[in-house]
């Protein structure tokens, strides 16, 4: 990867945070949205209320958005953006409907325990 | 086209070929509308079937059914005088092809039924004590069966028994001739379980249908070795090929195996339909069936099938040189007739003694076939269809009357009782029919038969002198115990004890001190009151059955026979007493039956009619038999005469009542002492052993029924625990695996998260490692 190649926007960022140490690279975002994922992941499966599990599973969304971005940029394209802008508004969508379902789940036990529900065991 | 018409060419030239004299003439062509006959049974038949599914509570099935037969009879009897005026030959008539296959362009390579009718003297014959008794016996059903709940469910079975047994008696083919074979035996079935709630009746009704089968077997083996050795199973062909030896390809079959593997095989068909031998027990049993069905299927038509199929094959069996089936076919009637006759001095109960009974005259009936006498056969089937009917509708009137009471030493003087008179003039004709009283048809039928025995020459039916002295033996014996049971039941002091059938015991129950009212009685002067019974009394009666007969607060009045049966009984006892008429007609050529018999198929030269000699099949002449140096024929008429009065006089000793009717020889004075129970005390157990039936049913239990029976239970064990185990174990192991794997449904969401998880962990490691 030459520094030519790069879009204007990157330079920009990479003049920013060359102070870091060293130039911002594609592996950078990958390593984030790596880390973000699996914080999702661990957060869902150590926790036991609803709301953080939903959340998480949020913050694992995210984490693929920023994924999918940065290979966008990577081949100078625009479908990844478009593909999380879409991914955003189902989200948000998504998110209304499981919140209401939490408070249904809610209203049926008074708690939010994932694990009081567990009457699929085999 | 080429190759058919070749075909008929041979065929038509071996028809011709066929002698006219001593042969069997080839038939003409006869009118489509005796297919009416069969066709009109069944179309009643059909209508009582519609009438049962739409639950018709009135006396329509029966009419129906009635009318139906009645025009079925008078349609025979038309055609019967067109050939009796006519020419005599066969007639066929094809409605329409049945069965038509062909696997080459050979003559024998073809397969042809049709439906169609082969009418000579023998089917016309069959047909016409058929019909016309199938209407009388529906006629006395109509009333007999008045209130039973399977009133349309009776008549159904019974229009489509007439039909079958039309079709077994008229169809052109052996295949025809099966099917009605076995459609007798199916409405058998179901007639003699016809009260299907006694356990009695459907056992009855198993072992008549499973026991046949056993004979039937032995019929369809026979019809598939007719085929294979004459490459034809149509009469028209058969009865041209057989005398020739030929089969239809024109290759000779004499000299084979066959010969006599043919009518032997068709013999146990008929021994099965029959009940003779070792098959007769079902006959007995069937009597479980209402009264009517006994008198028409299991005494005049359907056990008489068995007859008319050897006289019917009757050249298939005269083909055999060497006679083996004719000699066993006349040695298992004489058994069977003298067998049966043994058990009947015994029995008690007069129904199954008319059972037996039949067995016997059904020996008589296949000795005579076996000693070269179908016409004597013939005649008797014809005669013992009327008086034996009218012995049965006599019994089922004593049944019907006495709350089934069926205990001969539990009824007395029955004739004495009002509304019994008929009843008793006509047993009375019956037994003396029965039992071969001089000038009656009974009395020349049996005596043709035994002149027959005693002239068959030893030389072509072995020991056929031993079986003519063993019949004479069983003549004797019948005569003792017919009238046994007339001297018991019908004569003497009037006594009676109420059977318990609460169906019948219904019709005469009443409170003590009250008269029987006629509500539900109907009036008794005026005959019968089931005609036109009210609603109201068919509750009554309803109600009367349920409850159980009280001797401490009820009587029992007998009920009389109403006017349809009484017409019926009287009817049958003309044709009975102008049956004897027959003899006179047509003489020198054995009475009518005998002229209508030797246009048939079973026309063989009877020994001894003009020539002392008879012409075995191979050419040989035999000098005929003798009665002690006389001639049987001649000597026959006094014999017989004197053997059976011989035996009347004997039961009259032992069982007459006091007084004139006994003939001033018997003692009875009560229902049951008799100077027989000294005898029979003297004779030790063999008196209770003969009532037992010589324990045959018990034998055959043990030495087939039981080994079945435990064979089947292994083979229910090696089921159960080979071949269940496996299939139980392929079920299992699924089972087993599935309640491993079990806990990994555990029905908590973040463990399911984690396995996923885990999952896309392996896959990528699994990538990854592939990848490098």
């Amino acid at each position: 990867m030459t520094r030519e190649a790069l879009p204007i926007v990157v330079a920009q960022a990479d003049a920013l945070v060359t102070g870091l140490g060293g130039p911002l690279t594609m592996y950078h975002f990958l390593f984030l949205s790596a880390i973000l994922f699996s914080l999702g992941v661990i957060g869902f499966v150590t926790r036991r209320n609803m709301i953080i599990m939903f959340l998480c599973t949020e913050m694992m969304f995210q984490a693929a958005g920023i994924a999918l971005i940065a290979f966008s940029r990577y081949h100078l394209n625009h479908t990844g953006e478009v593909f999380v802008i879409f991914v955003l508004t189902i989200a948000a969508a998504e998110a209304a409907l499981a919140l209401a379902l939490v408070v249904l789940l809610f209203k049926r036990r008074e708690t939010l325990d994932a694990e009081n529900w567990a009457a699929l065991r085999g | 086209m080429i190759e058919l018409s070749g075909h008929l060419a041979q065929l038509s030239s071996i028809l011709a070929a066929a002698p006219t004299d001593g042969g069997i003439p080839a038939p003409t062509d006869g009118p489509a509308w005796f297919g009416l006959i069969p066709g009109l049974a069944l179309l009643g038949s059909i209508a009582a079937l519609v009438m049962m599914f739409f639950r018709v509570k009135s006396k329509a099935p029966a009419w129906t059914v009635v009318t139906t037969l009645g025009a079925s009879f008078v349609l025979t009897l038309i055609g019967f005088i067109g050939w009796y005026t006519g020419d005599q030959l066969p007639q066929v008539s094809t409605l329409w092809t049945w069965i038509s296959t062909s696997w080459g362009s050979e003559p024998g390579q073809s397969f042809h039924a049709d439906i169609g009718f082969y009418m000579d003297g023998l089917s016309w014959l069959w047909m016409l004590f058929v019909t016309g008794l199938a209407t009388l016996i529906g006629l006395y059903a109509n009333e007999y069966m008045a209130g039973d709940r399977g009133y349309a469910r009776f008549f159904a079975a019974f229009g489509l028994f007439v039909m079958s047994m039309a079709c077994l008696v008229m169809g052109d083919n052996l295949v025809l001739l099966y099917l009605g074979w076995e459609g007798v035996g199916l409405c058998s079935y179901l007639l003699i379980g016809h009260y299907y709630r006694r356990p009695a009746a459907v056992a009855a009704a198993k072992k008549a249908f499973i026991i046949n089968r056993i004979g039937d077997l032995g019929l369809a083996l026979g019809l598939f070795l007719v085929f294979t050795t004459y490459g034809t199973i149509r009469y028209e062909e058969l009865f041209a090929l057989i005398p020739q030896g030929v089969d239809i390809a024109g290759a000779s079959v004499t000299g084979q195996w066959t010969e006599w593997a043919i009518p032997c095989l068709l013999m146990l068909g008929a021994f099965g339909k029959s009940a003779q031998l070792f098959f007769y027990v079902w006959l007995p049993d069937a009597m479980e069936g209402p009264t009517p069905v006994s008198a028409l299927i299991h005494a005049a038509t359907m056990v008489t099938a068995g007859v008319y199929l050897i006289a019917r094959m009757y050249p298939l069996f005269a083909a055999d040189p060497n006679m083996v089936a004719l000699t066993i076919v006349a040695w298992a009637g004489v058994i069977t007739a003298f067998w049966a006759a043994t058990i009947e001095m015994a029995m008690f109960d007069i129904k199954r003694v008319m059972g037996y009974s039949t067995v016997s005259q059904l020996g008589f009936m296949f000795a005579a076939l076996g000693l070269l006498g179908t016409t004597a056969a013939c005649f008797h089937v014809f005669t013992h269809a009327f008086f034996k009917a009218s012995l049965f509708l006599g019994v089922g009137c004593v049944m019907h009357g006495f709350g089934g009471q069926l205990d001969l030493r539990k009824l007395s003087g029955v004739m004495w009782m009002s509304g019994f008179r008929i009843v008793g003039i006509v047993m009375l004709i019956g037994c003396i029919n029965l039992s071969g009283v001089p000038m009656t048809a009974g009395y020349f039928s049996k005596d043709m038969i035994l002149a027959q025995a005693f002239t068959t020459p030893g030389a072509l039916i072995p020991g056929a002198q031993w079986i003519a002295w063993l019949l004479l033996i069983t003549a004797g014996m019948t005569a003792y115990y017919t009238f046994r049971v007339f001297f018991r039941v019908f004569v003497g002091p009037k006594k009676f004890y109420p059977g318990d059938d609460p169906e019948l015991l219904a019709l005469g129950r009443h409170p003590k001190g009250e008269p029987l009212h006629h509500g539900h009685h109907g009036e008794h002067e005026h005959g019968h009151g089931h005609d036109d019974e009210s609603p109201d009394s068919i509750e009554d009666l309803r109600t009367l059955r349920q409850k159980e007969f009280d001797p401490e607060t009820e009587e029992f009045d007998p009920h009389p026979p109403g006017r349809a049966m009484n017409i019926v009984l009287i009817i049958l006892m003309v044709c009975t007493l102008a049956a004897s008429s027959l003899y006179f007609i047509n003489k020198a050529d054995h009475g009518w039956v005998g002229s209508i018999v030797h246009h048939s198929t079973a026309d063989y030269p009877a020994p001894g009619d003009s020539s002392k000699t008879v012409i075995a099949p191979d050419g040989s002449e035999h000098a005929v038999g003798t009665f002690l140096g006389f001639d049987p024929h001649k000597a026959m008429y006094y014999v017989s005469a004197v053997v059976g009065l011989i035996g009347i006089l004997i039961a009259a000793y032992l069982h007459g009542p006091k007084g004139a009717w006994g003939l001033f020889l018997g003692n009875r004075t009560r229902t049951d002492k008799v100077r027989c129970d000294a005898v029979a005390a003297r004779l030790g157990p063999i008196p209770r052993w003969a009532e037992n039936k010589w324990y045959v049913d018990e034998f055959y239990d043990f030495i087939i029924r039981k080994p079945l029976w435990m064979i089947g239970n292994i083979f229910h064990l090696i089921d159960k625990l080979i071949v269940d185990g496996l299939v139980n174990g392929a079920g299992l192991a699924p089972r087993a695996i599935a309640q491993s794997l079990r806990p990994s449904q555990n029905g908590i969401l973040q463990s399911y998260a984690v396995a996923m998880a885990c999952g896309v962990g392996v896959i990528l490691l699994i990538a990854f490692l592939l990848t490098t």
